[in-house]
């Protein structure tokens, strides 16, 4: 099954305004289903991750509804069919 | 989001471009003067510290490096003053992966000299400076200061490790000045290969040593184009003129009410004039006593008189960053306060006049003759 990631703000507008998109592929861990996601769109990319590889400080990822911070970030693991959601956390205004 | 204005300058227009804390807005007018319309907000919700005119060789170019706190940094230019910008797909700006850094804010950009239509510079956050041959298409970083051995003593300071100047020297086409909070100023004359610290006389109050080769918290630089020798300096606690391309530092705070403060802006055409902005102290970064004053020198610093008329004067505690000033090549004052007002004097300092009052937090402000 794909993976579905739900996404919010610019990725919205780099999705062609959909909420959702699927990607097919294997991924045993986050880090491999963000690659399948930096293939399949690469503008997502820069939005998501600095150029070391670091989630952007005020991004929350939840994989299955459980945040990334408490389940092993980038190592947490990722079930055939999952859903992934990237949200904007709490910060700004 | 708000409904984004947009305005329509024509050649020979003013542009002042304002970014703040929530987005960047462009003020127009005629080369009078005396009319302004204004056009924003530019990217809501993200900081603009960098806004830039590039109007070489045909182009009508705005940049803009906005900030959104979740989706970070980027790049970004317009070819019809705001109504369309890019969105790269790629950051334009960023570091190779061997730097082991990522840019947390851009600072500065900068159109290189009429002789290089093609080149641009770009100052970030951690402080570093990026340079495009190609109008913008892409960047690269300058790895002789990046790797300056010096680098790893560097320090943030309150507005984190910023590349905040860039000052091209309009007689010497390889000699590059930049200046870092909290580094002081390094100076290139191979066009960026090699880079040495050159702070002499520039004081470090807040380190054992006052004097150091490099660690100084310098706030803006100015240099004059009609006489590159001349330049002028507000510190991090002092004010300083140079009368040899910057190796050389005197203290020019005479007749100040602080020697502290952030912006510094230099006659287009007359050297020996500057204006500045006081504030009180580090520990109380507002106007001192309550009064909105800007400085002018008219004597390269051996005086500085007041500025008042249109300013408030009465409870007025108000903060100009060290982008927050700008000089237009008619000798046009701008000006914004962190309170989100921007002011305007086009009789270089005398009077002014209120733009805007209202504004998120101003932290740039740029001008520009549309060509």
């Amino acid at each position: 099954m794909p993976l579905t990631f739900v996404i919010s703000g610019p990725l919205r507008e780099l999705a062609g305004n959909r909420g959702e998109v699927q990607v097919e592929g294997r991924a045993e861990k986050l880090s491999d289903a963000l690659t399948l996601l930096w293939g399949a769109y690469p503008a997502f990319r820069d939005r998501v991750v600095t150029e070391r590889n670091e989630l952007r400080p005020h991004l929350n990822i939840f994989v299955d509804g459980e945040s990334i911070r408490w389940s092993g970030w980038f190592d947490t693991a990722v079930r055939d069919g999952a859903e992934i959601v990237i949200l904007p956390a709490l910060s700004g205004g | 989001m708000p409904e984004t204005k947009h305005v329509d300058p024509q050649s020979g227009d003013v542009l002042i471009l304002v970014g703040t804390m929530k987005g960047a807005f462009i003020f127009r007018s005629d080369d009078q003067r005396q009319q302004w319309e204004m056009g924003g907000p530019y990217f809501p919700g993200s900081a603009v510290y960098a806004l830039a005119y590039d109007g070489r060789a045909g182009r009508n170019r705005l940049w803009a490096g906005p900030q959104s706190m979740h989706w970070g940094p980027l790049l970004r230019a317009s070819d019809d003053f705001g109504r369309e910008w890019t969105n790269p797909e790629s950051s334009p700006v960023k570091f190779p992966e061997s730097a082991g850094a990522a840019v947390a804010n851009i600072w500065q950009i900068v159109p290189g000299r009429d002789a290089e239509a093609d080149t641009l510079y770009c100052g970030v956050e951690p402080a570093a400076l990026f340079v495009s041959r190609d109008a913008g298409e892409t960047w690269s970083l300058s790895e002789g200061l990046w790797n300056h051995p010096q680098r790893e003593r560097w320090v943030p300071g309150g507005g984190g490790l910023c590349l905040h100047t860039i000052l091209l020297d309009p007689e010497q086409p390889n000699r590059i000045r930049v200046a870092v909070s909290t580094a002081g100023m390094y100076v290139t004359e191979d066009g960026g290969t090699t880079w040495r610290p050159s702070n002499q006389g520039v004081r470090a109050d807040f380190l054992p040593e006052k004097y150091p080769e490099f660690g100084q918290c310098v706030h803006k630089v100015v240099q004059s184009r009609r006489k590159p020798e001349r330049m002028f300096l507000q510190n991090h606690w002092g004010l300083y003129r140079s009368d040899d391309r910057g190796e050389s530092w005197t203290d020019i705070a005479n007749g100040v009410p602080s020697d502290f403060g952030f912006p510094i802006g230099i006659h287009p055409k007359d050297p020996d004039c500057a204006w500045i902005v006081p504030l009180e102290a580090d520990v109380f970064r507002c106007t001192p006593e309550g009064k909105l004053r800007v400085y002018r020198t008219r004597d390269a610093g051996a005086s500085w008189q007041p500025m008042t008329d249109g300013l408030p004067q009465e409870d007025a505690y108000e903060t100009v960053l060290r982008d927050a000033m700008s000089v237009d090549p008619h000798a046009g004052v701008y000006f914004g306060t962190r309170s989100g007002k921007v002011f305007a004097s086009i009789d270089e300092g005398e009077s002014w006049t209120s733009l805007a009052d209202g504004l998120p937090p101003v932290v740039a402000v740029k001008t520009a003759v549309v060509s």
